[in-house]
């Protein structure tokens, strides 16, 4: 998998490759070539894709979920956007800055950018930089509730240097940014810079954007409908209205797949339950489609007896993690000792794997001075090897998963017990401010797609000691500060890599989290549904519904 | 009259109040918060996440978030959505008239349905008539909604293929058939439990009025069976029928809730679930408060009803 980042000799070789160079010149041409091999495209129909989520935030800058994300895919655009196969690929833009076409400074600071002609808003209006600019100073206005501003905070001196040209220097080199950008979706100056409080705008519920489907309408609580944008000015679209239908049941969500009902069963994914049935009906595909989520077990090394690495070596061995996967998950997920995902170029390989040895566990905590007291449990100077596991409540197959666990681990004289709370509750204070012991968790550690880590293990992004991040394990290790530094500011591609394989040996040697999965999100499509590409760069496999028709 | 009114619209507004303390107690008060579902899914930082906390005001001492949110709601501004920004009336008010659709129909169904059953469950106490309606009753309130709703999907969906599994219209249509249609199910879910609930009072009522005074003598006067039945006993075993339209309200709400989950109904009761489940204060405040609202209402109407239908009963 390739992916972005300001390696010069990346770009240069993006810029080389037949699907930029054809997007460069042809508007994207790169995914319409992929699919020219399967059958012709049809213009017409619709599809009904089924989520068990509302998506309601259609403000793409705002906080939203993957669901509301689906929809930001189909009426916004981006000025590029990773491809299923890890190619940038040029949308508003014209082309990538690079340091070859002067788009960026050898530095890495000065991007300028050039955009594409003849480009309009759903309204008709011609999109131009001034639109861009005005994304990137609302991303940074300090009274909009936007999502993150993470690399966007980095920007000084956005400047519209033509209709369609604009640049800007970043305040220190920032290689993320580039991904960062990839998901970054451009919303209209025109209508947008002239509500009173962009907060509470119409637009956030009556959206215009420049992507392939135009909004339609949407009846809370059941569906949000999008037409076909006539003027759009890519590839496609084909279909001439997609339906996003809100069913929140998931026993529903698949009975309506199996009844015909929906076309598309994604997001969410298909139940394990539902599996062997689902694989069985006439007329559908069922696609596993890896996601760059790792489940792990979330350690918080503020609890004492984790901050003993022992005892997080021993509980990794007493893990049975082969046979959860097979019980629980049917063996669905893939295997990882790492929290980048398999595939992805900054994957390393050649990490120690797992091996389930409760003696070797035993024999671990024996040498470290845990030794079983008189009910069983280990203990040492009078702290016994006792903690607590919690997940949301509701999640079946996590739920059955911490009983596994809970087994496990109570064979070699360690104590789990299962408390599971609200989504709301867990994913609240108690983890952001590690009030857990340990969490069943499934996490996206990218930035886009780029492997910068620095929110998660750098020891200056703790939020229970001040930091702002998401390293809730409370991890502090001085060489991986330093590596995560150098990663961000490091532009050859090939360096990067090697930073990021020595982060996650580190990472899989010290044990900060107990890695289980890589998870798998299965999804399904009618068979007659063509140019559906999961795409784990772009969170939701929706990304290129303007790709999707009916063949005959 | 005028004093029996007053004194209840006094008591309904400290009962709203002490409930609007306690919702807004109880959700501010509870660990997590409206952006805590983001938090996996966007990679939202706690810097962003204090930010944002601190732009909706959440971050402010609770009192003081309270009076705020109790000066406005009594002026009429229920607030925004946290999740989409939509005013709150706004919202409940889309979604108000469907849960009023399954309700209402159900409603009139059974009490069609129930005060019937009940009715000859009563006069032919002991008879198998008497045993199916009750022992009916029993098994229709004792099995949960959700599992009548799963097996009116199984069979009239997926088996029979007569009705949509859910939803409350076709894409692209959403005509009155259409939508008609659609509300067949959960309707009929809804109806079968709460057709229990009348059948059975219905039943208690009319033996109770079978066995007064009036009754025998009009029995002794020599008055056909029928007559006594529909002219004497009927309307007044009806008189408490009328208090069960206020107090089935918040059992019907609750069995809305399920119905409307299973069947993908765009109601209010999943717009509650829903806001809950996000830690969307002010919807839930506002589902909560109209809902409390509606309870009161629907109690002093069956006390009014009641006092108009059966004049001995005064309202002091």
């Amino acid at each position: 998998m390739q992916t972005p980042s300001l390696s010069k000799r990346s770009f240069l070789k993006l810029s080389a490759a037949a699907g930029v160079a054809g997007a460069i010149g042809g508007m994207a041409a790169g995914p319409l070539r992929a699919l020219a091999a399967g059958p012709e495209p049809r213009p017409g129909g619709q599809v009904i894709a089924g989520i068990s989520q509302e998506p309601t935030v259609f403000n793409p800058l705002m906080p939203g979920s993957e669901y509301d994300q689906g929809i930001w895919w189909q009426l916004f655009s981006t000025l590029w956007y990773i491809d299923s196969d890890g190619t940038i690929v040029p949308d508003l833009a014209a082309e990538l800055p690079t340091v070859a076409n002067g788009g960026l400074s050898a530095d890495g600071r000065i991007w300028k950018i050039r955009l594409r002609k003849g480009i309009t808003w759903h309204d008709g209006t011609p999109f131009t930089a001034h639109d861009v600019k005005y994304t990137l100073d609302l991303i940074n206005n300090p009274d909009f509730k936007v999502r993150n501003r993470v690399g966007h905070s980095l920007l000084r001196n956005v400047t519209v240097t033509a209709d369609d040209e604009l640049q800007w220097v970043l305040a220190e080199p920032f290689a993320p940014y580039m991904s960062v950008l990839s998901l970054t979706f451009i919303v209209p100056r025109h209508i947008l810079g002239k509500a009173d409080d962009p907060n509470t705008a119409p637009f956030n519920t009556a959206p215009v954007g420049t992507g392939p489907f135009r909004w339609g309408e949407r009846r809370a609580g059941e569906h949000v409908l999008l037409e076909k944008n006539p003027a759009y000015h890519g590839d496609g679209p084909y279909l001439d209205r997609v339906v996003f239908r809100y069913i929140p049941d998931q026993t529903m969500l698949y009975t309506q797949f199996r009844s015909g009902e929906i076309d598309y069963l994604g997001l969410s994914g298909l139940q394990p339950a539902f599996d062997t049935e689902a694989r069985a009906l006439p007329d559908r595909r069922i696609v596993a489609a890896p996601a760059p989520f790792v489940e792990h077990i979330a350690l918080n090394h503020g609890f004492a007896p984790f901050a003993d690495k022992a005892v997080r070596q021993a509980l990794y061995l007493a893990m049975n993690r082969k046979a959860r996967l097979e019980a629980i998950y049917h063996g669905r997920p893939i295997e990882t000792e790492s929290y980048v995902p398999h595939g992805h170029w900054a994957f390393d390989d050649g990490l120690p794997k797992h091996s389930h040895d409760p003696a070797a566990a035993k024999a671990l905590l024996d040498k470290a001075g845990w030794l079983p007291g008189a009910d069983g449990i280990r203990q040492k100077d009078g702290v016994r090897l006792a903690f607590t596991n919690s997940t949301s409540a509701g999640s079946q197959s996590r739920e059955q998963a911490q009983q596994l666990l809970k087994q496990d681990w109570r064979e070699i004289g360690v104590d789990m017990t299962i408390e599971n709370m609200p989504g709301a509750v867990i994913w609240g204070e108690f983890w952001q401010k590690s009030q857990y012991q340990s969490v069943m968790v499934a996490s996206n550690f990218l930035q886009g797609s780029d492997p910068d880590v620095t929110p998660r293990f750098s020891s200056k992004s703790i939020p229970a000691q001040g930091g702002s991040g998401l390293n809730t394990y409370q991890y502090r290790n001085a060489e991986v500060d330093g590596l995560l530094e150098r990663g961000t500011r490091e532009v050859d591609q090939a360096v990067r890599r090697k930073i990021y394989q020595r982060l996650q040996q580190i990472i899989r040697e010290d044990l900060v989290f107990l890695p289980v999965s890589q998870s798998v999100i299965v999804e399904g499509v009618k068979a007659k549904l063509t140019g559906y590409r999961p795409n784990i760069n772009a969170s939701s496999n929706c990304w290129n519904m303007r790709h999707w028709f009916w063949a005959a | 009259m005028t004093n029996y009114l007053v004194r209840r619209c006094g008591q309904a507004v400290v009962l709203m109040l002490l409930v609007s303390v306690i919702g807004f107690g109880i959700l501010h008060l509870a660990p997590g918060g409206p952006l805590s579902q983001y938090v996996l899914s966007s990679n939202m930082s706690q810097e962003d996440i204090d930010r944002i906390t601190r732009q909706l005001g959440l971050d402010r001492p609770f009192l003081l978030q309270y009076a705020d949110w109790l000066a406005r709601m009594v002026t009429g501004d229920w607030g925004q959505s946290y999740r989409d920004g939509l005013p709150v009336l706004a919202k409940i008010a889309t979604h108000i008239g469907p849960t009023l659709e399954i309700m209402l129909a159900s409603t009139v169904i059974a009490a069609l349905l129930g005060g019937v059953i009940g009715m000859r469950a009563a006069v032919r106490r002991h008879s198998l008539t008497d045993l199916l309606a009750t022992g009916g009753a029993m098994i229709a309130l004792s099995i949960p909604t959700f599992w009548f709703a799963l097996m009116a999907i199984y069979l009239f969906s997926i088996e029979l293929g007569w009705l949509p599994s859910g939803n409350r219209s076709t894409i692209g249509d959403g005509s009155p058939g259409d939508v008609l249609h659609h509300m067949i199910a959960p309707v009929m879910v809804l109806a079968l439990v709460e057709t229990a609930v009348w059948a059975q009072f219905m039943r208690a009522s009319m033996l109770d009025t079978l066995g007064q005074d009036y009754i025998r003598t009009a029995r002794a006067k020599g008055l056909r069976e029928r007559v006594v039945i529909r002219a004497h006993a009927l309307r007044n075993a009806l008189l408490p029928m009328i208090t069960l339209v206020g107090l089935q309200f918040p059992t019907l709400l609750g069995g809305a809730l399920v119905t409307e989950t299973v069947f993908s109904w765009p109601g209010m009761g999943r717009l509650f679930l829903d806001s809950l489940e996000y830690r969307d204060y002010p919807v839930v405040m506002g589902i909560l408060m109209l809902s409390a609202l509606m309870v009161m209402a629907g109690s002093l109407l069956a006390d009014l009803l009641y006092a108009v239908a059966d004049p001995r009963i005064r309202m002091d």
